[in-house]
């Protein structure tokens, strides 16, 4: 800690520097002119604030406004229908919610969840938490994927020909086609998990000759896993990783915890090492070693940042150390010398504890990577080869290539389709389309005219999963279910129901998956015990016997030819990375406004993707230097990114530049996933506005043509996602891209330099001195009674009386990883708008929790990444309360600080006066509720305007009041939750439950969706709570944020502890 | 000003008449067979004639054996498989309608139930509620406020009369002590009395402008015309089915919920034939026959028919919604009747007198707010409470009057964020 108080804290570049921008952030909350807008505005001749409002505007608006107010009053009260249900399902109350189990299905992931069904419409999704993988634990994409079923733009009926149909005609011309030619039919599909669609499609392919069933995932990560650990281990699967039994883990640009296979199972796994006991603290460790930031790099307890040429290097070198080889004739710097030697010697230390996992760009390295972990005797400690994960069972690229050769020449008569788009998502899909062309027949399931579907001749949509009956193997062994919760809202129809119609039975999908299990399970009663649990496991306790190794065979082979391959890349030039982006899944959800709303974990940026380039190179290239504080002004306060162009392999691109500390200085990163249906127009040259108009048609609007796609640039032929000789230069051309990280400042005159908002220490400060934190507090409150007496005397308000229950939240750093899960809950929670790109740009986001991103340290190139989630601290001495001129902000007996949106005239006091800056205001009508729809379209984006369509709005919760324009608002707790918590106790005459012996009446949002369980919440007043239990076994780590303010906030944060030697 | 007095306590002593008479009625729910009766025979059952089920006067002496009525009430089905004649006759003569079961009535219970049925007495027509019911006492305060409004005028005019004539022998007075005074002027062109008829103007206005303007969006007295003339009088009225037995979800969810089972009844009465004739708000006599034929049609249900009805060719009824809140208010119905034990009557009025129903209060924040001032919980009752150490310590040593409860207030219920989220 004695180091800790050196320490710089900032969240941008302007902080960093103490810009002017921030200087003016810092006085003015809410500045009267943007300053990026202020200067456009001169440019046009004219300041933003000096557009003439003349005497006429002002008459119109009178006059309009003196009309349309007589028109409003002479409407008279509408007159409602009451209906009540004709034929009562048993035991159904309307508007009480129920939940159903089911299991989400995206990209080759599948979730174990629970649908919140409310009057027949699924309205939120929960973690189920009888899944012994999930534990209860969701990421954004699962929970944003309930919006995917309201999805305006499925298709809502089957197409022959690109015409409607119905399912017999395109049924008889599929048939018809395929008993004329039954033979070569391809059925390539997404990975399947499914042991009755996988026993279906085994009797598909016996019934037509020489037809084959194709996986092809848009994420190819397990391809190369699979086949490797084939080749090693003879085992053709993915083990299961033990991130819990872990003492040191080794990732070399694996982003486990983000997007890495199962990262939700990880994430929960690796927090269990995380979570300190204070009288005993110890923990795991964390090292990183890679080149473009990720979460995983951002929570490493050591982050090693370096080429990608040094990070081969370095992995050989660390496998010759273990080894105990010379690693002089690979590594020759002598700083990077040290970090191998460092790195082997906390693997070597903790032999059987230790784990090193490497991400996709390491295909070739897995063997390495095998090798190393048989050093560690990792295999049957922190690898447990005795399960199996069910996902991403990709065909390798070579056999891919087999299939379009073969569709060339003819020898695929049919094609189906199944949650796949390879058009979209190919390297060479122009290739694909033309034998594709090839093809007689090609009939496509999936549930969007996507780039692969429209080429199709038969579209049959499938059900969204909520909609569907159905089974998933998660690992082995371990069965998840589906069931529909509500009617299917299109006319579509599930896959494994046309799939029997190919087969022509007659039995419905739903009989046959129940008559599979009924009979596996033994009896009907038990399928429907089993179905409403969601969840069937054989647990096998005890590992495989440790498995037979020919790692280190398979490596001698091909080391030599590996070095030359490595001697051979100019890490002088510039290359390209492709990663995933958290909360942008490849293909399934790419629609999805709530995902694309939500800030990127590492970059804060919304709705787009973009080059990501380290500050050294931003400085070489386009002459940024971010550490002089003008330069850093200009990039940072206007968000109109400088764009570069991009040259690689003959093709050549361009897209906007953000700068961002923890990328090696020769690579640029970008996402994938992006650009559906068309490229932004940031690429004018490769999409025309005709393209991205019948894109946004085809894919909804606002969310096609979003970003750039980077799929096709990739010529080369092998799965790893990185592009050598790349040569950029700046291009005379901006481009919006709307961060949300300059938008919240503590630093405020009010309240002085920001201190201590987030509190960290590393493990070997914490051991020697635990009670740092504790005895600065006690310090700080001395003046006002110490600790115990503080609330009480030192203000001259009367406390307030919590009589029975005191809400209060607790966030442990530690375990938050920073996933965005949370956000994305509380969006679907509390009905939270979507504002669009051009409103986040201009600082109006809505979301009520935010995972604020601080950086540490001086080097901006490799800097430390913190984590916390900002919400309403529910202040006991609110500074919002006192401010509010009508009362529309005041304090519950419960200990809530209530926001009454009906009662808010919009002055934006309690904003300003907020010193968390957790208030949100709704600048514009986005929800639609008091506007008419043409007043809008000029004001709000094409996706706010499509959120407040019929089938979108079926997603909001009715328990939550839809707010309009000129309200503030901000997190309540879950308001509704907390309600509907204490009046189930009161039905049933028993105290509220918050914890005590795992019984839960209210989980809020956030919490309920944390993967780690970083965020525990429940009644203070109540000693057995889970609460009251978390605060008292960590007296030394519980911090608040601002406490000097004598804000009193109900929400507690543990101090995050790093496993290193400093901090920084 | 006596006018906005009145208009302010009327609600007032409304509600705390009627939070005594919800007290009362709750303290004799126990072991009160008219109570019992009401929930759980009513609905099938009248004393003096047949509905659905036969009519119960006499029954102890019907039965041979007293021990077999209390089987049969407990579980006819496992009854009527004893074989007992006297039961199985009962059951073909009722078209083999099954009957409810009430295993969990006590025998205790059943017998304090088959007390009232002896004890009961046909009530005379006279004997129609002691008090004055609220629309009567609302007429009333109509009346008198036009009286008052009538004798103000009349004083108002008086006193300008009068101050006219002063004025005029103030001038007399001194006209004759020579003083020299001017003309007095006449009231309209008086600034004194300009002055004050424009501020009383003002205040008016203001005070009827403010009262319209708060009423916007508030249906106090809303009575539209229903789709079927139900009448609430007949049913939770005179033949006292208890409001949960079409209501059925207003103990466990927000909405009590419209009833789609109205048919359980109406296969066996198919005509009314109630002493008491129904009239709507006009004032029209209902045919209350031709309204459960129309039911029929919705349901396309023929009298006489023994199949079940398909309810795929049935419509559902379109009731017009009366009592509605807006959006940013959330009511939960099993909140105030179950967890509260609130009588439905506090808010909905006496619905067992009206032939149609119309919204009793105007459900204003005010209403909910000055209820929820004096109402208490059932903070012994309720295990809920027992969080509330510190209240209930304070109960113990006297320093909260244990006789005044605690009330909905001091629990937080006054609170915004309670209602609106």
């Amino acid at each position: 800690m004695g180091k800790k108080k050196n320490v710089k804290y900032w969240q941008n570049f302007g902080e960093y520097t103490s810009s002017d921008a921030s200087k003016v952030k810092e006085n003015v909350e809410f500045p009267n002119s943007l300053l990026f807008e202020a200067e456009e505005s001169a440019k046009e001749g004219k300041s933003f604030l000096e557009k003439p409002a003349p005497r006429r505007d002002f008459l119109k608006y009178v006059g309009y406004g003196t009309a349309a107010a007589t028109i409003a009053a002479s409407c008279k009260v509408p007159v409602r229908k009451a209906i009540p249900l004709l034929d009562v399902p048993e035991d159904f109350v309307p508007g009480l919610s129920y939940n159903y189990a089911t299991t989400c299905l995206q990209d080759g992931q599948n979730i174990s969840v629970v649908a919140k069904v409310r009057d027949g419409r699924p309205i939120k999704i929960e973690g189920n938490e009888e899944c012994p993988i999930t534990k209860g634990g969701t990421s954004a994409t699962v929970q944003a994927s309930v919006l995917d079923l309201y999805d305006g733009y499925r298709l809502r009926y089957p197409l022959a020909k690109g015409k409607e149909a119905t399912f017999e005609e395109v049924d008889n011309a599929i048939n018809g086609a395929l008993n004329a030619n039954p033979n070569n039919a391809v059925l390539l599909t997404s990975t399947i998990n499914s042991p009755t669609t996988l026993e279906l499609i085994e009797k598909f392919l016996a019934k037509y000759p020489n037809s084959r069933h194709i996986t092809y995932d848009m994420d190819f990560e397990g391809a190369t896993l699979i086949a490797e650990n084939e080749a090693c281990y003879g085992r053709k699967y993915i083990p299961a990783y033990r991130f819990d039994k872990a003492k040191v883990v080794l990732s070399v640009q694996c982003d486990f915890l983000g997007t890495w296979l199962n990262p939700i199972e990880y994430a929960n796994l690796f927090a269990t090492g995380r979570k300190i006991d204070e009288k005993n603290p110890q923990m795991n460790k964390l090292i990183h070693v890679g080149y473009l930031p990720s979460l995983t790099s951002s929570n490493a307890d050591d982050n090693f940042v370096m080429k990608i040429k040094d990070t081969k290097y370095f992995l050989l070198a660390v496998y010759n150390v273990l080894k105990g080889l010379p690693i002089d004739n690979i590594i020759q710097d002598s700083k990077q010398k040290e970090i191998v030697l460092y790195v082997a010697k906390q693997l070597n230390d903790n032999k059987s504890k230790a784990l090193v996992v490497a991400g996709l760009h390491y295909n070739k390295f897995r063997v390495l990577v095998n090798a190393i972990n048989d050093l560690l005797d990792a295999n049957g400690n922190t690898i447990d080869w005795s399960t199996s994960l069910n996902a991403y069972k990709t065909v390798g690229n070579q056999e891919f290539q087999a299939l379009v050769d073969d569709m060339l020449a003819g020898k695929v008569s049919t094609m189906f389709f199944y949650n796949t788009n390879p058009v979209y998502s190919l390297r060479q899909s122009d290739a694909f389309v033309k034998a594709l062309s090839k093809v007689n027949m090609k009939v496509s399931f999936n549930s969007k005219l996507d780039e692969t579907s429209v080429l199709c001749d038969y579209q049959i949509p499938d059900h969204h999963y909520l909609e569907s009956w159905g089974d998933v193997e998660l690992k082995s062994n371990h069965f998840s279910f589906l069931q529909p919760t509500i009617y299917p809202l299109f006319k579509t129809r599930q896959f494994q129901d046309s799939l029997i119609n190919l087969l022509g039975y007659n039995t419905p999908y739903a009989d046959y998956l129940t008559e599979y299990w009924t009979r596996k399970l033994g009896s009907q009663d038990e399928w429907h015990k089993t179905i409403q649990k969601g969840i069937y496991y054989i647990d096998k306790p005890g590992y495989a016997p440790s498995v037979q190794s020919k790692a280190e065979q398979r490596l001698q082979e091909i080391l030599l030819s590996w070095v030359d391959e490595i001697k051979k890349i100019d890490s002088n030039k510039f290359e390209i990375v492709l990663y995933k982006k958290i909360g942008v899944p490849l293909t399934y959800q790419s629609a999805n406004p709530w995902l694309h709303e939500l800030p990127d974990p590492i970059t804060r940026a919304t709705w787009d993707n973009y080059a990501l380039m380290s500050p050294q190179m931003a400085k070489n290239e386009l002459g940024i230097d971010i550490s002089d504080r003008y330069q850093a002004d200009r990039y940072e306060t206007n968000p109109k990114k400088p764009v570069i162009q991009i040259d690689v392999d003959g093709q050549s691109f361009m897209l906007p530049v953000l700068i961002l500390p923890g990328i090696a200085s020769n690579v640029i990163g970008i996402a994938m996933g992006y650009g559906r249906g068309a490229s932004s127009s940031v690429n004018s040259e490769v999409s025309t506005d005709s393209t991205i108009e019948i894109a946004k048609k085809r894919l909804g609007p606002g969310v096609a043509a979003i970003g750039f796609n980077i799929f096709p640039v990739l010529k080369n032929s092998n799965f790893d996602l990185w592009l050598q000789n790349v040569n950029i230069k700046p291009v005379d051309k901006k481009y919006k891209v709307a961060l949300t990280q300059t938008h919240n400042s503590y630093k405020n005159i009010q309240y002085g330099d920001r201190v201590e908002v987030a509190k960290e220490m590393t493990l070997a400060d914490f051991i020697e001195k635990p009670s740092e934190i504790l005895e600065d507090r006690e310090k700080e409150y001395k003046p006002y009674g110490g600790l115990e007496r503080y609330t009480e005397d030192a203000t001259m308000y009367h406390p307030y009386d919590n009589p029975g229950i005191k809400w209060g939240m607790n966030i442990d750093l530690n375990l938050c990883n920073g996933c965005g899960a949370c956000v994305v809950a509380c969006v679907a929670e509390n009905n939270i708008v979507v504002v669009g790109k051009d409103e986040v740009a201009r600082y109006h986001d809505m979301q009520w929790i935010r995972i604020d991103r601080y950086y540490s340290g001086e080097d901006t190139n490799n800097t430390k990444v913190l984590f916390e989630p900002m919400l309403c601290q529910q202040c006991d001495n609110a500074p919002c309360e006192n401010v509010c001129p009508v009362g529309a902000t005041n304090h519950s007996s419960e200990g809530l600080n209530q926001m009454t949106y009906n009662r808010c005239i919009g002055t934006r006091y309690c904003a300003n006066n907020c010193p968390y800056k957790v208030r949100r205001f709704n600048w514009a009508d986005y929800n639609g509720a008091d506007s008419f729809p043409d007043n809008q379209r000029e004001v709000l984006s094409d996706v706010v305007m499509y959120m407040n369509t019929d089938l979108p709005r079926m997603v909001l919760n009715p328990d939550v009041t839809c707010r309009s324009r000129g309200v503030m608002e901000k997190c309540t707790f879950c308001a509704q939750r907390l309600q509907q918590g204490k009046l189930d106790a009161k039905k049933e005459s028993r105290p509220l439950e918050t914890g005590k012996d795992g019984k839960w009446d209210v989980k809020v949002a956030c919490q309920q969706a944390c993967p780690t369980k970083a965020i525990v919440f429940g009644n203070v007043n109540d000693k057995d709570s889970a609460i009251t239990q978390v605060r008292k076994d960590n007296p030394y780590r519980t911090f608040k944020v601002l406490e000097q303010l004598h804000t009193l906030p109900n929400i507690t944060y543990l101090a995050k502890v790093r496993n290193a030697t400093d901090v920084v | 000003m006596t006018k906005s007095f009145k208009v302010f306590h009327k609600p007032y002593l409304q509600l705390i008449l009627l939070c005594f008479m919800l007290q009362h009625s709750i303290s004799s729910m126990a072991q009160d067979g008219k109570a019992l009766f009401i929930q759980n025979c009513a609905s099938c059952h009248a004393i003096d004639r047949q509905l659905t089920g036969p009519a119960l006067e006499g029954v102890l002496d019907r039965w041979p054996n007293k021990k077999n009525l209390y089987a049969w009430i407990h579980n006819n089905q496992a009854f009527l498989k004893t074989g007992d004649k006297y039961a199985n006759d009962l059951y073909n003569k009722f078209n083999k309608t099954q009957m409810n079961l009430f295993p969990f009535l006590t025998d205790a219970e059943v017998g304090a139930i088959l007390k009232y049925i002896g004890d009961y007495k046909a009530p005379s027509a006279s004997a129609d509620g002691g008090g004055v019911s609220p629309a009567q006492e609302e007429a009333e305060q109509r009346d008198m406020n036009i009286v008052y409004g009538v004798l103000a005028l009349i004083l108002a005019v008086l006193a300008i009369i009068l101050m006219q004539v002063n004025a005029n022998l103030k001038k007399l007075a001194l006209d004759k002590e020579g003083i020299p005074a001017p003309e007095p002027l006449p009231f309209w062109k008086n600034n004194l009395y300009i002055g004050l008829v424009s501020v009383i103007l003002f205040l008016m206005a203001g005070y009827f402008l403010s009262k319209a303007a708060m009423g916007l969006g508030r249906s106090k007295s809303y009575q539209p015309k229903q789709p079927i003339f139900f009448s609430h009088k007949v049913h939770a009225g005179i033949n006292q089915i208890s409001c949960q037995y079409c209501h059925v979800d207003v103990y466990q969810g927000g909405m009590a919920s419209y009833p789609s089972q109205c048919m359980n009844c109406h296969l066996a009465i198919n005509e009314y034939r109630g002493k008491e004739k129904i009239y709507d708000a006009e004032g029209n006599e209902v045919n209350g026959t031709n309204e459960i034929k129309k039911l029929y049609s919705y349901f396309n249900y023929t009298p006489g028919q023994t199949t079940p009805i398909d309810y795929s060719k049935a419509t559902p009824i379109e009731w017009v919604r009366i009592h509605e809140l807006p959006n940013f208010v959330r009511f939960s119905h099993a909140q105030h009747v179950n967890a509260g034990r609130i009588q439905c009557q506090i808010c909905h009025g006496d619905i067992t007198k009206m032939d149609e129903v119309k919204q009793f209060s105007d459900l204003s924040m005010g209403f909910c707010v000055n209820c929820h001032r004096t109402t208490q919980v059932q903070f012994k009752d309720n295990g809920f409470y027992s969080m509330y150490t510190k209240y209930h310590q304070e109960l113990k040593n006297g320093v909260l009057d244990s006789t005044k409860g605690i009330t909905v207030e001091q629990i937080g219920g006054t609170e915004c964020g309670k209602c609106h989220y």
